[in-house]
């Protein structure tokens, strides 16, 4: 009988869970959000709105993973202390 | 730190979404209800691509990739298998677009949802086939462009909601990225309920709808505001409607921000605007009668 490979040499049909984080979506980024943290009022909107989850919670205020975040607008857009604001983002 | 929704992310970044998708949000709250004792059924559609190209997976759950006709099938036999292995516990959810929902897989939920199968159904409703470019779908309304109805779609968008209860399943809600609590709560309740359960979540779509990526929330309340996506649900026969604004807002405000409805005439709106009026009467005769 020959013996069964353990299953990490077996083709990989199956995928690794929360794989994607090596693709750094920055780069498809335009705009850049800036938090002005004085402001924030901590209402974590930011958070729950972020459509790419990039946005963190290390404390009671939010911070956003650059790494991920594709510009999209949405918190800048929802935050209602208004303490986001979208800047053009730098020439690569 | 208390949060009024659940921390825990089972969507990780670096997926493939267009910026400011409306689906992936709704994928997060929805995990967030379910929890990771979850699998996921996916047809063709846009989260075929945004859950990631092999070897890779945007999600912390399994995710079976099913063909467009037969979604809830390929979940039958998930849960079978399941049960066979005697794990109750696991929730066994389709994860399909309106092209899936509305036209292509209805023969397969419908069967599924009349043997009343122990699966969640939830259809993320951008109102066209999106993920191959903007064609017109069952569930586009009258009037939007699309690729293929390049002057305007010219039938109304189908009542898929009637069509779910004429199945008497166990749970049926709508649900929109712009109410995470009530969206989360929604998720969490049909876990816990037994046999077909159904959820119809608003899914706004930036380059389909053609608007600013920034506004998908905003378009995601205005929807609900203005009577366009009532918010409501139906558990074992029972009605309610979970939020009834004292009074609607104009659908022009809805439709202002979208360029796919450019191409609508005054007449048109109107026509428009009556049958959400007359739609959100028909909900508040109901909701006054239950």
């Amino acid at each position: 009988m020959p013996r069964l490979e353990p299953p990490q040499r077996l083709p990989r049909i199956i995928s690794s869970p929360g794989s994607t984080t090596f693709n750094r979506t920055s780069s498809w980024r335009n705009l850049v959000p800036r938090i002005d943290l004085a402001l924030c009022t901590g209402c974590l909107l930011c958070w729950k709105f972020c459509p790419e989850a990039c946005v963190g919670l290390p404390g009671p205020k939010p911070e956003i993973g650059m790494d991920y975040c594709k510009g999209c607008g949405v918190c800048a857009q929802e935050c209602p202390a208004e303490c986001i604001s979208m800047d053009q983002e730098a020439e690569a | 730190m208390k949060t009024s929704i659940p921390q825990e992310e089972l969507l990780r970044s670096g997926h493939q979404a267009c910026q400011g998708c409306a689906s992936t949000v709704a994928m997060r709250y929805a995990l967030k209800g379910l929890g990771r004792r979850t699998i996921i059924v996916v047809p063709a559609c846009c989260w075929t691509v945004i859950s990631g190209a092999a070897p890779n997976s945007s999600l912390d759950v399994p995710l079976l990739h099913a063909p467009f006709a037969s979604a809830a099938a390929t979940a039958c036999g998930v849960k079978a298998g399941l049960q066979a292995r005697g794990d109750e516990e696991t929730t066994v959810m389709v994860w399909a677009g309106d092209g899936s929902t509305y036209d292509i897989g209805l023969q397969s939920w419908s069967g599924a949802a009349e043997r009343g199968e122990d699966m969640l159904y939830v259809c993320y409703d951008n109102e066209a086939y999106m993920n191959t470019g903007v064609q017109r779908s069952g569930a586009t309304p009258m009037g939007v462009w699309t690729m293929t109805t390049p002057d305007g779609n010219r039938r109304p968008k189908k009542d898929l909601d009637a069509l779910l209860e004429a199945h008497h399943i166990s749970y049926a809600a709508t649900a929109s990225i712009a109410y995470p609590e009530d969206f989360v709560r929604k998720f969490a309740k049909a876990r816990a309920i037994k046999g077909f359960r159904f959820i119809r979540v608003f899914s706004p779509c930036p380059p389909g709808w053609k608007y600013d990526p920034d506004k998908t929330v905003d378009l995601a309340r205005l929807a609900v505001l203005t009577g366009v996506f009532p918010l409501y649900e139906i558990e074992a026969g029972a009605f309610r409607l979970n939020l009834a604004p004292a009074k609607l807002k104009p659908l022009a405000e809805y439709l202002a921000p979208q360029g796919r409805y450019k191409g609508l005439d005054p007449e048109a709106l109107a026509r428009e605007q009556g049958s959400v009026t007359e739609r959100w009467q028909r909900l508040l005769a109901r909701k006054a009668a239950s």
